[in-house]
């Protein structure tokens, strides 16, 4: 198993893309060095929007350049890709479903140092509230390609989130990404965890401990938080005697409001591992920062004890 | 199209006769920033752009992206007087499933280029539309009426700082300085002067006009096509409510309502 960081992924497929594609354009809002688009910026300056520190326009800009036919993928935080132009990505973007990939970089609190300014965790909730709005979290680095050239196929607004450290490769080479679809990277009978994006990894080790336990965990990745279909979610957790969500993530407005709505129907123990509706902090490493809030397999384990009575 | 200066002077007081017939008696509507465009609207769709109302998507067409999307009814007028839909759709404003929506909507409404009414956006997606030409190699202008009022948004001083640093000379902005928002005065909340100087120091070429001088926008829009490297703003001294003679000067109908008598009044003072 290898070892990859999302941003930099992202970066060199973007690359990929403006060869395959002139209609390519990428805007920055002076984080190009961080969200690795400076790798487009190297190769294809003209086609590359250095916009500076000033986010509104930049979405705005970018919804125009979409209006010449252009895919216009925008770099900044998730925190301030889905704070600061909200109004611009829901009026000039998402009313007129426009081809604009809105990226948000060092998502979660994997901006672990910078602390409760720089980390988000409610742009999930924020971005899947705007109706045509279409939201991504990968997994890992071989999500986070096949994703980013399935959205730029894909003719209309995304968001797509980002963690900023390195994660170890999950998602099988030879699974296809198809926007909108669950994935079981393990199965089991017993419950049923839904995982997204940096969550995905702690949930199969959790699997993997609950299995010596005698509990069998099915791990299904939801990378896609938007749309989804709720049949989907139902039909994987039929059987178990418990569902939990994991995500990096406020519980509200992210998956764990995602799974509980599907399974509004359901009769079925449900438990989140998510952040308790609060801001994040400095610390001196993302996954310390993790532990602090309970986001890690342990977490998840508890929560399967909990949902089974173990 | 190319109308001669007197055929525009009586399409701007159609367009205005329009505004007040498709809002009606009784029903709220955006006249005053509407009929302050009605010389520059008419200038631009009926002799200035080039663009063919059969084929709305054309692509060499020349954008007009009306940043101040509340003065929907203007350019409405306008686009049906052109032919973009028949003029019955006018008196659909605003009703359920209408494609004359209160703000523009692109996706419904053709010749509508974006979607535009929070304010302080268009004028960054006509910098984007205009990056988006020169990359093509295309020639076509991008229009953007942006209101005074506007102006206290943030994001118009962004956009004013990309057109000049990108050197958008495609794209032309017109100022609509009817001095009046919602409210009030502009003067008594944030006030826009030096608005020239503003403008000339974001690294745009400015030219100030009577808006309501047909011969003066012509002369403003061709000289505009004269300038590169920057961004053009033409500012354009216009009366709120023109036309109308109750709405003139007025934040009162700035989105007002008009009685019955008052709207028999408006059109008395348009029909010719």
């Amino acid at each position: 198993m290898g070892v990859h960081n999302q941003r930099r992924v992202y970066g060199e497929t973007l690359v990929e893309l403006g060869r395959e594609n002139n209609n390519i354009v990428v805007l920055e809002a002076d984080l190009g060095k961080s969200t690795m688009s400076c790798l487009f910026q190297n190769e294809f300056p003209e086609r590359y929007f250095e916009m500076s520190i000033a986010e509104a326009n930049m979405v705005s800009f970018a919804a125009g350049l979409s209006l010449t036919g252009k895919i216009a993928f925008v770099n900044t935080f998730a925190v301030f890709a889905s704070g600061r132009p909200f109004d611009q990505i829901r009026q000039g973007v998402c009313i007129g479903r426009l081809n604009v990939k809105i990226i948000g970089s060092s998502a979660g609190l994997s901006d672990f140092g910078d602390g409760a300014t720089h980390q988000s965790v409610e742009d999930i909730a924020i971005m899947r509230a705007i109706p045509n709005m279409t939201v991504i979290a990968p997994c890992d680095g071989i999500e986070t390609e096949k994703a980013v050239r399935a959205i730029a196929k894909y003719d209309g607004p995304v968001y797509m989130r980002l963690s900023r450290n390195d994660l170890e490769d999950i998602f099988p080479e030879d699974q296809e990404f198809v926007i909108g679809k669950p994935v079981v990277l393990k199965d089991g009978t017993d419950i049923a965890i839904f995982a997204m994006g940096t969550m995905v990894g702690p949930a199969l080790k959790a699997a993997a401990e609950l299995e010596k336990e005698g509990i069998s965990a099915r791990v299904i990745n939801v990378s896609t938080l938007k749309p989804i279909d709720d049949n989907e979610v139902i039909n994987l957790a039929r059987g178990m005697k418990g569902v939990i969500t994991a995500e990096e993530h406020s519980y509200i407005g992210g998956l764990a409001s995602v799974v509980t709505y599907a399974l509004r129907n359901t009769p079925v123990p449900f438990e989140a591992v998510a952040i308790n509706d609060c801001f994040g902090q400095s610390a001196e490493s993302h996954q310390e920062l993790l532990d602090y809030f309970g986001l890690n397999s342990e977490g998840i384990i508890r929560k399967a004890r909990l949902i089974l009575g173990a | 199209m190319n109308c001669s200066v007197e055929e525009l002077k009586k399409k701007a007081k159609s367009i205005r006769l329009n505004i007040v017939k498709m809002v009606g008696p009784g029903k709220a509507g955006h006249f005053g920033g509407s009929c302050s465009l009605a010389e520059i609207v008419s200038v631009l769709y009926f002799r200035k752009m080039r663009h063919y109302p059969e084929d709305p998507k054309w692509e060499d067409r020349d954008r007009l992206i009306l940043s101040k999307g509340h003065g929907a009814i203007v350019q409405y007028a306008a686009l049906a007087m052109c032919g973009y839909f028949p003029m019955d759709e006018l008196w659909n404003l605003k009703k359920l499933g209408s494609m004359l929506q209160g703000h523009p909507d692109m996706k419904k409404t053709p010749g509508i280029e974006a979607n535009t009414g929070s304010l302080g956006q268009g004028l960054s997606i006509s910098c984007g539309i205009a990056a988006g030409a020169k990359l093509d190699g295309k020639d076509y202008k991008v229009y953007c009426i942006v209101g005074d009022g506007e102006t206290a948004e943030g994001q118009i001083w962004e956009a004013a700082m990309a057109a000049s640093f990108y050197k958008l000379d495609n794209l032309v902005g017109i100022l609509d300085c009817n001095r009046i928002q919602a409210t009030g005065p502009i003067a008594e909340r944030f006030d826009i002067n030096p608005v020239k100087e503003k403008w000339l120091a974001f690294g745009w070429h400015v030219i100030e006009i009577d808006g309501h001088d047909v011969e003066q926008i012509i002369f403003a829009l061709d000289q505009a096509d004269k300038v590169t490297g920057k961004p053009t703003m033409i500012i354009a001294h216009t009366v709120k409510g023109k036309g109308i003679p109750f709405a003139e000067n007025t934040a009162a109908f700035h989105n007002g309502i008009m009685t019955r008598e008052q709207y028999e009044t408006a059109c008395l003072a348009l029909m010719d």
